[in-house]
């Protein structure tokens, strides 16, 4: 189906005479009962509207980049930079499964942007070792869904490395990449979230951009931090998300949430694609509520900027939490538990998570299982009533 | 020599060069320095003319026999020594002539390495450290080994190896402050016994994990390459440690990336109680090299001569031509796991006192530098009372030594203190200023 959307979209911009999507509709058109587009048939909409963000004026010029078009990027900026910074994983070399590589092996060599074979705790394992020897690793899993074979090298090796070598040796010249998220047709496997696995794991850093200029700012400071960092990728947002982002490298300070607009009444947290759904929850709540909502992007779900978060609850009395993953031991659940700590005489209101199920991530299912601005607006309604 | 033919049929080109004889040359015309161009790389032209296979995955004829391939374990991969188990040469042109005082080094350094393992095995038996595992038996392996290398080439180990670590100069006070976890331990405490590390002898950090330092290493030598500095790696393992997912990973990025690695597996026999034939079922863990495409041999390990001579060649080839080695060096553990082991349990008296007493690396090491009149019976009694009193001087001022400050409890978890965990020690400070008396400061430096 991916391929199918891909197809689609290309061909509005194409010069190709044949309408890529005419052959499959004349079969269609062939069958007595169907028409085209059923109501049964009809793909659903995106849940949430990208917003892009202004125009970033103080990094130079800018370039309009999609998301995956900002990781190729600060990729590109990296590899420019950086004689050791070499970039590896299944598929890499040919441009990568969602583009983020494209160009760079012809630019900078097959010594330094290679595909490696298809296991994952090889990639984690083999990313260790070129940190280890003083090089820049950047090592890529084709979905977040895929990491879990590299838990062991991720949790019990590069997490510790520092620690329990005392500052002998680390893998803090370790990045690895992501796609993250729900995508519409996803499923188990191509749609998990899985940053509250890692953000029990101390030793690591855990990032997640919303936007192209967020991606790119993020990510290289991710590759220049010297701590091991996982960088989780929207994947609904490589080609949704488009901005006017920097060309040259700029970075963006890891673990300090941004509070994207300011308000007084409830604080709504999230990252990644979930911002989005809150930025449009936050006017419908102004609008029909008369309630006046701060949203703050974590961007950094480990270490977090707990600072930020309790200062706004601190001001508004009231917090909503929202992320796809399923709520049980989702990582919702550690800010909710810091905040009460923190900020107990402060709450007018319990605080809310709006999140996934505690069930497998569903295929046909998805818009109910998503945690949409329609179940965000209603848990605001609920604190607000409390 | 019927086997090895057998077998090459089956493996094709890689597998004659586990010979070390020069009639290869067809082979070594496709080695040279750099990246190779590997045949599956290049896209050949497709003719279905030809009743050649073209498939992309293989490159092999047809057969229209159906024979399964037969794998050999009964007569596998034959051992390479040097010596025999009296420590004679065998073949006079296979011995390195390394000089007396090399040779004298090699004793001196597993001779102190099985002197320490008394002293800290004993250690723990009466409470003093709390856990320690010996090297008994495997001496050769490492300072084979270890003597092979460059002192810059990267060591990754799994933690059966510290005489590796001695070969390298690792002085006891440190091997001790680790055992100790005291204020002098280059770990700062973090780690049981024997997680030795050390940045300046080039030997990444022991971790328990069994393998995660098999594609580690596999990276390390990557990066390596791309420095063009003529350094290698060697990675060590037990054979047990070879069933994880982690080496099949390690073995085979190894082959496909090219990387200067040398892989060494002891193959002592046990994985704790676990004999070999319930770890696998095929020839041990050299014949999975071919197939990988890694040049492979396997070698007497208490022999240190055929350890150092299989070492030096891997190294020396490794770096040549940028691609892995495989060296399987069959030994015994003569020692039980660990201290929290006892393997009278799971094994014979007589089997342990076989290995023991008639093919140990140090004896037969001895009985070679004997028969050159390089070593003594006086050498030898004054040796072990001086490298005992050594050791002993060395563990009596690990023991007085006090633990490090409890500050480090929570650094080095990131390069950088973070707001949260300066929160956590601050927490654990005042805590501990209520609580003092229950807690043991007089223990930890200030």
């Amino acid at each position: 189906m991916a391929a199918a959307a891909r197809l689609f979209l290309r061909g509005t911009n194409s010069k190709l005479s044949i309408a890529p999507g005419s052959l499959g509709t004349t079969l269609l058109k062939l069958s007595p009962n169907c028409s085209s587009r059923t109501k049964t048939q009809r793909r659903h909409a995106a849940h949430f509207t990208f917003q892009p963000d202004p125009v970033p004026s103080q990094y130079g010029p800018t370039q309009k980049m999609n998301l995956f078009q900002s990781i190729t990027s600060a990729l590109d900026n990296t590899l420019a930079s950086d004689p050791t910074a070499v970039i590896f994983g299944e598929d890499v070399a040919f441009g990568g499964v969602f583009r983020c590589t494209v160009g760079l092996r012809d630019k900078y060599g097959k010594d330094r942007v290679f595909n490696t074979p298809l296991c994952e705790q090889g990639i984690v394992g083999f990313g260790i070792g070129v940190a280890v020897a003083g090089a820049t690793a950047i090592a890529e899993i084709q979905f977040a869904d895929y990491i879990f074979p590299a838990f062991d090298q991720i949790v019990n090796e590069a997490a510790k490395y520092r620690y329990r070598s005392g500052n002998m040796f680390d893998c803090g010249n370790l990045t690895i990449r992501a796609p993250w998220g729900c995508v519409g047709h996803g499923s188990l496997y191509h749609s998990q979230s899985p940053e509250a696995f890692f953000a029990h794991c101390p030793g690591l850093k855990v990032v997640i951009p919303r936007s192209p200029i967020q991606a790119k700012g993020l990510l290289l400071s991710c590759i220049a931090d010297k701590n091991p960092c996982i960088f989780f990728e929207p994947k609904i947002l490589y080609r949704a998300a488009v901005e006017q982002v920097p060309e040259d490298p700029y970075t963006i300070p890891l673990s300090q949430a941004e509070i994207l607009q300011e308000g007084s009444d409830v604080t709504l947290v999230a990252w990644g694609t979930q911002i989005h759904v809150l930025k449009e929850v936050a006017s419908m709540a102004q609008e029909k509520l008369g309630v006046s909502c701060e949203v703050i992007d974590l961007q950094t779900i480990l270490p977090w900027d707990i600072e930020t978060v309790c200062k706004s609850v601190v001001k508004t009395g009231r917090l909503l939490i929202s992320h796809e993953a399923p709520v049980t031991g989702g990582f919702a659940s550690e800010i909710s538990s810091t905040v009460q700590e923190e900020c107990f005489l402060n709450l007018e209101a319990p605080i809310s998570r709006v999140c996934g199920y505690d069930t497998p991530f569903p295929h046909i299912f998805e818009p109910f299982y998503i945690p949409d601005k329609w179940k965000c607006f209603e848990a605001i309604k609920k604190m607000i009533n409390y | 020599m019927a086997a090895v033919s057998s077998m090459s049929k089956m493996y094709g080109l890689c597998f004659r060069a586990v010979r070390q004889t020069a009639g290869l040359k067809a082979y070594r015309l496709l080695q040279r320095r750099g990246f190779r161009v590997t045949v599956l790389q290049l896209q050949q032209t497709f003719d279905s003319s030809l009743e050649k296979p073209q498939f992309p995955g293989a490159s092999a004829e047809f057969v229209d026999q159906l024979e399964f391939i037969q794998p050999n374990v009964i007569s596998g991969i034959p051992v390479y020594r040097v010596m025999d188990r009296q420590g004679n040469i065998i073949n006079p042109s296979q011995d390195p002539q390394l000089s007396k005082e090399t040779v004298l080094n090699f004793y001196q350094k597993m001779t102190m390495l099985n002197t320490m393992d008394r002293i800290l095995y004993e250690s723990q038996r009466q409470g003093r450290i709390s856990f320690y595992m010996t090297n008994y038996g495997e001496e050769g392996t490492h300072i084979g080994s270890a003597a092979a290398l460059d002192p810059n080439d990267l060591v990754f180990g799994q933690y059966r190896e510290a005489g590796v670590l001695m070969y390298r100069g690792f002085p006891l006070d440190h091997f001790m402050a680790q055992c100790y976890a005291n204020a002098d331990d280059l770990g700062k405490g973090r780690q049981m016994p024997v997680h030795y590390g050390s940045k300046d002898l080039n030997f990444v950090t022991i971790s328990s994990p069994l393998a995660t330092q098999i594609p580690q290493a596999a990276g390390a030598a990557y990066a390596v390459k791309r420095e063009n500095t003529n350094r290698a790696v060697i990675c060590y393992f037990g054979e047990g440690a070879a069933s994880e997912g982690d080496a099949h990973a390690g073995f085979n990025f190894s082959a496909t990336l090219e990387c200067p690695l040398i892989f060494f597996c002891r193959n002592n026999g046990y994985a704790i109680s676990t004999p070999t034939n319930e770890q696998y079922r095929g020839d041990g863990i050299a014949a999975r090299g071919p197939g990988y495409g890694m040049l492979s041999i396997r070698v007497d390990g208490n022999d240190v001569f055929a350890v150092y001579n299989a070492t030096k060649e891997a190294r020396r080839r490794a770096v040549a031509e940028n691609q892995p080695f495989l060296i399987e060096a069959m030994t015994y553990r003569i020692g039980h796991h660990s201290t929290s082991d006892d393997s009278s349990a799971y094994r014979s008296v007589d089997e342990v006192n076989y290995w023991d007493k008639q093919d140990h690396p140090i004896s037969r090491l001895r009985h070679y530098m004997t028969a050159r009149g390089w070593w003594s019976e006086d050498d030898e009694r004054s040796w072990r009372k001086q490298s005992r009193k050594t050791v002993m001087e060395a563990f009596e001022r690990a023991e007085r030594r006090l633990k490090p400050n409890p500050e480090l409890l929570f650094t080095d978890v990131y390069q950088e203190m973070i707001p949260s965990l300066n929160k956590q020690r601050e927490s654990l400070w005042r805590h501990v200023q209520q609580y003092k008396e229950h807690y043991p400061l007089d223990l930890y430096e200030k």
